[in-house]
C-alpha cells in the first residue's frame, strides 16, 4: 500500500530530511518516489533501506550526472527519484552500510555545491528587493514596495540558510586540520 | 611535480594499491576494505571523486571495456606506481620516527 506524505524541508536542512527518511524506513515506510514537498512511501520491512541525498553539479539527466548515478548504482544502491538537482539514493541495509562520502574533503565539496546554490538565490532576492524598494522611492509605486519587502524577506531567509551551511563547512574545515 | 611534498589521502593511497590489478568501482571498495581488514570503508561518492581526479592526473587509466559490460575497469599507471612508491617512502619515515620516539621512550 502506498502512502503520500506532504512535508517540506529547507534545502539547507537536507541532513534533517535524510534523517527523517531513515526514521520512516525504521518504521517500515520505504520512500519510493519524491515530488515537490511530496513523499511517496511503500510499506516494507522496518529498516530495510538506508537513504542518502545529494545535490549534484548538474541536472540528473546531464551526461556527467548519468555517469555518476550509474557508478553509485553499480555499488549496489539505487536512485529512487530526483528533485531539481537533488538525487535520492537508497541501498539495502546490512553489508557495509551506505554512505556517499567517507572523508571530510568530499563532504566539504558537497556543502560548497549547496552554498553556491543558496548563495545565488539569496543574492538575487536581496538584489531584487533593494532594486524594487529604490524604485518605490523614486516612483511611489506601492506594488514595488510590496515586492521589494517580499524579496528582501526571502533573501534574508535564504541568507540564514547560507550561514547555517557555511558554519557547518567551517566546522569541517577545522576538523580537517587534525584529520582526513 | 616530483619536488612537491605530498601526502596522499587514505582513500587515494588504498585505491592506488587496489588497482595493481584491474578493478571496477565496487571492486575497489571491496578490495580496500579487505586490505585494511574492514577498517577503511570507501563511500561511493568519495571514491568517484578520487577516481576522476586520478584519471585526470594520469595516476590510473580506464581500461577499454568490453562492449557488453557497463562497468568500467581501472588500472594503475606507471606514474601512479611512482606516486605510490613515494608514499611508501614517506610512510616508512613516519613509521621509523614513530617507533624511535614512542617505543624508544618505553624501553
Amino acid at each position: 500500500m502506498r502512502k503520500t506524505i506532504r512535508k517540506r524541508f529547507w534545502v539547507w536542512d537536507f541532513d534533517k530530511e535524510e534523517k527523517w527518511l531513515n526514521d520512516m524506513s525504521a518504521k517500515g515506510l520505504q520512500l519510493c518516489d519524491v515530488g515537490f514537498s511530496k513523499y511517496v512511501f511503500e510499506e516494507g520491512l522496518p529498516g530495510e533501506y538506508v537513504y542518502r541525498l545529494e545535490l549534484l553539479d548538474n541536472s540528473p539527466n546531464h551526461t556527467e550526472s548519468v555517469q555518476y548515478i550509474r557508478f553509485i548504482e553499480d555499488t549496489g544502491a539505487e536512485q529512487i527519484g530526483s528533485l531539481m538537482r537533488w538525487v535520492y539514493f537508497r541501498k539495502r541495509a546490512g553489508g557495509n552500510g551506505f554512505n556517499l562520502f567517507s572523508d571530510i574533503d568530499s563532504r566539504i565539496a558537497h556543502l560548497n555545491r549547496i552554498l553556491l546554490l543558496v548563495g545565488i538565490l539569496s543574492g538575487l532576492n536581496l538584489f531584487n528587493g533593494v532594486n524594487q524598494i529604490s524604485y518605490w522611492f523614486s516612483s511611489g509605486r506601492l506594488f514595488s514596495l510590496i515586492t521589494g519587502i517580499l524579496c528582501l524577506a526571502i533573501g534574508v531567509l535564504i541568507g540564514y540558510g547560507f550561514i547555517h551551511i557555511f558554519l557547518k563547512k567551517r566546522k569541517l574545515k577545522k576538523e580537517k586540520i587534525l584529520r582526513e | 611535480m616530483s619536488t612537491e611534498n605530498i601526502a596522499l589521502t587514505e582513500a587515494v593511497y588504498y585505491t592506488l594499491l587496489s588497482l595493481y590489478s584491474p578493478l571496477h568501482g565496487y571492486g575497489i571498495m571491496q578490495k580496500v576494505e579487505d586490505l585494511s581488514a574492514g577498517r577503511v570503508k570507501l563511500a561511493a561518492g568519495t571514491l568517484y571523486g578520487a577516481i576522476s581526479t586520478m584519471l585526470e592526473k594520469g595516476w590510473i587509466s580506464a581500461l577499454p571495456g568490453e562492449k557488453n559490460s557497463r562497468k568500467k575497469e581501472y588500472e594503475i599507471t606507471a606514474l601512479g606506481k611512482e606516486i605510490a612508491g613515494n608514499e611508501l617512502l614517506r610512510l616508512r619515515e613516519l613509521l621509523a620516527n614513530g617507533e624511535l620516539i614512542i617505543k624508544g621512550v618505553e624501553k
